[in-house]
């Protein structure tokens, strides 16, 4: 007994370990920090539902998740590399760059070809950041922030800063990723589903996956137990990046045509989605699927907060006030308490 | 030691969480100018007690007294104000600041406007440095310091409060033997100032050596208070675990099967030069030495994680070359590593994945992580081992250090290693734990395994070797066989004192 309850005894008696010992929530406070985000999340629905009775509405619903399916394609593949320790802020202007360049290729060399040459372009960004965080071991807020701003400039120097169209909209098989159903259910939250099984299984249940925890978890042990680091990491980013070009894809399709920026912003919100889900910025932790549950909590709060009557530009700023709640939540929840002197 | 009322008196605390009496009645007095040893296994209750005695847990019950004032520890900050100071193990310094003004963080002497008093600042400083006699000054950035200089400057930070007691947790963990004497003479100086002094360590020699009484705590109870000149380590050792240890020399020797390792001239830069030894099979060779004299080093050579300058390394008699650890593995070499929180465990994972994390790879039903084969490893090793975890879906951050230690060495045995590389095993270990691993490392050899053991502590070193490499500033000065090896000349080896080679 005493061996296994030693959380009593961790052995440095330094006071940074006293989050695990304390116990000042009662049980069911406790519950409540630990799915502080759920039981947020279950107050604003309850709340939309009875502001506006549409909010239910399975058009509604139906609507939420579609319009969150490029959004959620893309915080699947940033789930591994925030849970593999690093961050990826390029992905917004990636995905806009899938977008413009999918719909080029479209009319020069058809689509059949285009959707292919567009992976294998998105692949060589992701691939050329994998290099610099994980061979080259850069830090990777920097190198995503610096890559944000370049693939920005790559995407405008593509399209000479013209809007990019598809000539002929009518004509094309293009538009099924984005706007037809199959089954009565729309191909994008279909595709959605499908990435995210994949990624969920590849993450949960795959040697690769256990390594992406053990790198985020701790580095060096990883490195220690014959893990090459770097190869796991370079994976993430391309794993993000496939990811990226499957959601400008879905985009490219749905619209038909495209600005230059249509990503702009994204990498925030995916990011938060991702935290949202729970997991920790500082890697090791977050599944698949609690990233959809933050996906989904994002999609209609948004649609929620636009239903209610809330003008579209106040959104942003409360679904941030909303995210920063809710890490707040997740922090409190694993120091045990809401606020301590110590991190 | 003078005959005047306690420094700090605590009265039966009793201090439960769920499921756990963590403390359960313990008492403990120090008196001004006593250094009292707090001891027991990991788990015993000392953190705890501390923890509440520095106001970080509140006592269910119990007393604390302090120069006969009745006193409740509200805060860490309100512990230090009544004249309670820790020197913790982990430092907690910032090391981009001087040490002037880490000492003196949060009441820096100030100026008019607000501003620091940057004159009277260093001064105050200066004169306390000059009481520890230390070779830096007050202006010194604390990240350029060693850790021993920075334990010092914690301890200048203790005596900048009147204080009352000082509880020193550990502190010669990652210290050298020259700075172990600068700490000690420290200790003595606070000593002959009246100050009571409470040291929590699992190092017999260093009991022995400063303290005047020892208590000892076992499952959260107190067992008792023994005066340090009138007790040995058995009866100490009794008291902690319920029985005596074996650290007596070794003298079981395995019958020795074909050379596994063997290592010719091998370099590393300023490391180490000029490295030759074999290990045989059924062989644990000990490597001693002090901190820094490049033994840790040969083993990440050995484990493919630094390049060697120059040399060659054998294993099973073909030349050949460790590029990277998971190199390593597949040639059959396993490393335990000397940090077991920072490089053995990844802390937030559940015990079976840890321990399965080498060869993850190998263990797969389709494409997927077979982990019924993953459970049965563990629980294979959980038996073998003595693991105390309520089941593989523990995180490992949870278990005692004896624990967490006894899962790193199962990762490594679960690979089957030719060579079973152990650095630092029982660092941080309580007593019993400690002789389980020896024993294992024994047994292990008996098995047919080449092992070798890095270690600082000679009683360990003599008790699981058959040969003892000691090195010096990254030199090998002479190999003993355990028949030759005595306390003196293994000390004289270490210290860089040329040898009498005929000794």
């Amino acid at each position: 007994m005493a061996n296994v309850t030693d959380k009593t005894e961790v052995r440095s008696s330094g006071p940074r370990e006293s989050g695990m010992n304390s116990f000042n929530l009662a049980g069911a406070g406790r519950l409540l920090a630990r799915q502080g985000i759920l039981v947020a999340f279950g107050v604003f629905m309850i709340g939309f539902t009875l502001a506006n009775e549409r909010f239910l509405d399975p058009d509604n619903i139906m609507g939420v998740i579609r319009s969150s399916a490029i959004l959620g394609v893309m915080a699947l593949g940033v789930t591994f590399v925030v849970i593999s320790g690093n961050l990826d802020l390029s992905v917004g202007s990636m995905m806009s760059f899938a977008t413009i360049v999918v719909l080029d290729l479209h009319d020069k060399i058809g689509p059949a070809l285009a959707i292919p040459g567009m992976y294998a372009m998105v692949l060589c960004l992701g691939a050329f950041i994998g290099f610099l965080v994980g061979y080259l071991k850069l830090n990777s807020l920097i190198v995503t922030l610096g890559m944000l701003s370049a693939i920005h400039g790559l995407t405008l120097t593509y399209s000479g800063g013209k809007n990019m169209d598809i000539a002929d909209k009518e004509g094309t098989w293009f538009s099924v990723f984005g706007q037809s159903d199959v089954l009565g259910i729309p191909v994008p939250i279909l595709l959605f589903a499908l990435v995210a099984s994949v990624l969920g299984i590849l993450l949960a249940k795959t040697p690769f996956g256990r390594k992406v925890y053990a790198v985020g978890g701790n580095g060096t042990a990883a490195t220690f137990s014959g893990i090459r680091r770097a190869r796991v990491v370079f994976t993430c980013y391309l794993l993000s990046a496939f990811c990226v070009a499957t959601a400008g894809l879905l985009q490219a399709s749905r619209s038909l045509g495209s600005q230059n920026t249509v990503g702009q912003g994204l990498e925030l919100e995916v990011l938060a989605a991702v935290i949202l889900g729970g997991a920790s910025l500082l890697g090791g932790s977050g599944t698949i699927f609690k990233t959809v549950i933050g996906v989904l909590i994002l999609g209609f709060i948004q649609n929620g907060l636009l239903l209610v009557g809330l003008q579209f530009y106040a959104q942003y700023v409360v679904t941030w006030v909303i995210i920063i709640l809710a890490v707040w939540l997740d922090i409190a929840a694993k120091r045990g308490k809401l606020w301590s002197p110590i991190a | 030691m003078s005959q005047s009322t306690p420094a700090l008196r605590l009265e039966n605390i009793v201090k439960t969480f769920p499921g756990v009496r963590a403390l359960d009645g313990v008492s403990l007095e120090v008196l001004p100018g006593e250094v009292h040893a707090l001891m027991g296994e990991n788990g015993a209750g000392k953190s705890t007690l501390m923890k509440v005695l520095g106001g970080l847990h509140q006592p269910d019950e119990g007393k604390i007294i302090v120069s006969e004032q009745l006193v409740r520890m509200a805060s860490p900050l309100d512990a230090k104000s009544k004249g309670i100071v820790f020197i913790h193990q982990e430092l907690s310094l910032a090391s981009e600041l001087t040490v002037a003004e880490n000492i003196y963080l949060g009441e820096l002497p100030k100026k008019r406007f607000g501003l620091v008093d940057w004159q009277k600042l260093y001064a105050q400083t200066d004169e306390i440095l000059a009481k520890l006699k230390v070779g830096f000054n007050a202006k010194t950035r604390v990240g350029d310091l060693s850790i021993a200089n920075q334990q010092m400057v914690e301890i200048a930070r203790a005596l900048t409060v009147d204080a009352k007691a000082v509880i020193f947790d550990e502190p010669t963990a990652s210290l050298t033997d020259a700075e172990k004497v600068v700490l000690f003479d420290v200790i003595a100086d606070l000593k002959d100032h009246g100050v009571g002094i409470i040291y929590i360590s699992h190092r017999m020699e260093e009991i022995f050596k400063i303290t005047d009484r020892i208590s000892v705590l076992r499952d959260g109870s107190y067992r008792g208070t023994l005066v340090t000149a009138e007790t040995n380590e058995d009866e100490i050792t009794q008291l902690m675990i319920g029985r005596s240890l074996d650290l007596s020399r070794n003298v079981n020797h395995n019958e020795l099967g074909d050379t596994a390792l063997e290592v010719k001239g091998l370099s590393c830069g300023k490391l180490y030069r000029d490295i030759s030894f074999e290990v045989r099979r059924g062989e644990v060779v000990g490597f001693y030495g002090l901190v820094g004299a490049g033994r840790t080093e040969i083993a990440e050579t050995l484990f493919g994680l630094r390049e060697p300058s120059a040399g060659k390394i054998f294993l099973d008699g073909q030349e050949t070359r460790i590029h990277s650890p998971a190199d390593a593995i597949s040639k059959g070499i396993s490393l335990v590593p000397e940090d077991r929180k920072g490089q053995g465990l990844v802390l937030g994972m559940n015990c079976r994945d840890n321990m399965t994390l080498p060869q993850v790879d190998d263990l797969k039903a389709g494409p997927f992580v077979a982990e019924g084969a993953e459970v049965a490893i563990f629980d294979q090793y959980r038996d073998r081992l003595d693991i105390r975890t309520p089941g593989w879906k523990q995180t490992v951050g949870n278990l005692s250090g004896g624990n967490q230690q006894k899962i790193v060495i199962g990762k490594w045995l679960s690979m089957h290693p030719n060579v079973l590389i152990v650095d630092e095993p029982t660092r941080g270990i309580d007593v019993g734990s400690k002789s389980e691993i020896h024993n294992l490392i024994r047994e292990l050899a008996g098995h047919g395994y080449a092992v070798i053991v890095i270690s600082s502590e000679m009683p360990e070193v003599l008790h699981v070797s058959d040969r003892i490499v000691a090195m010096y500033s990254g030199e090998i000065i002479r190999t003993f066989t355990s028949d030759e090896v005595t306390e003196d000349n293994l000390i004289q080896a270490i210290s860089g004192i040329t040898p009498d080679k005929a000794a």
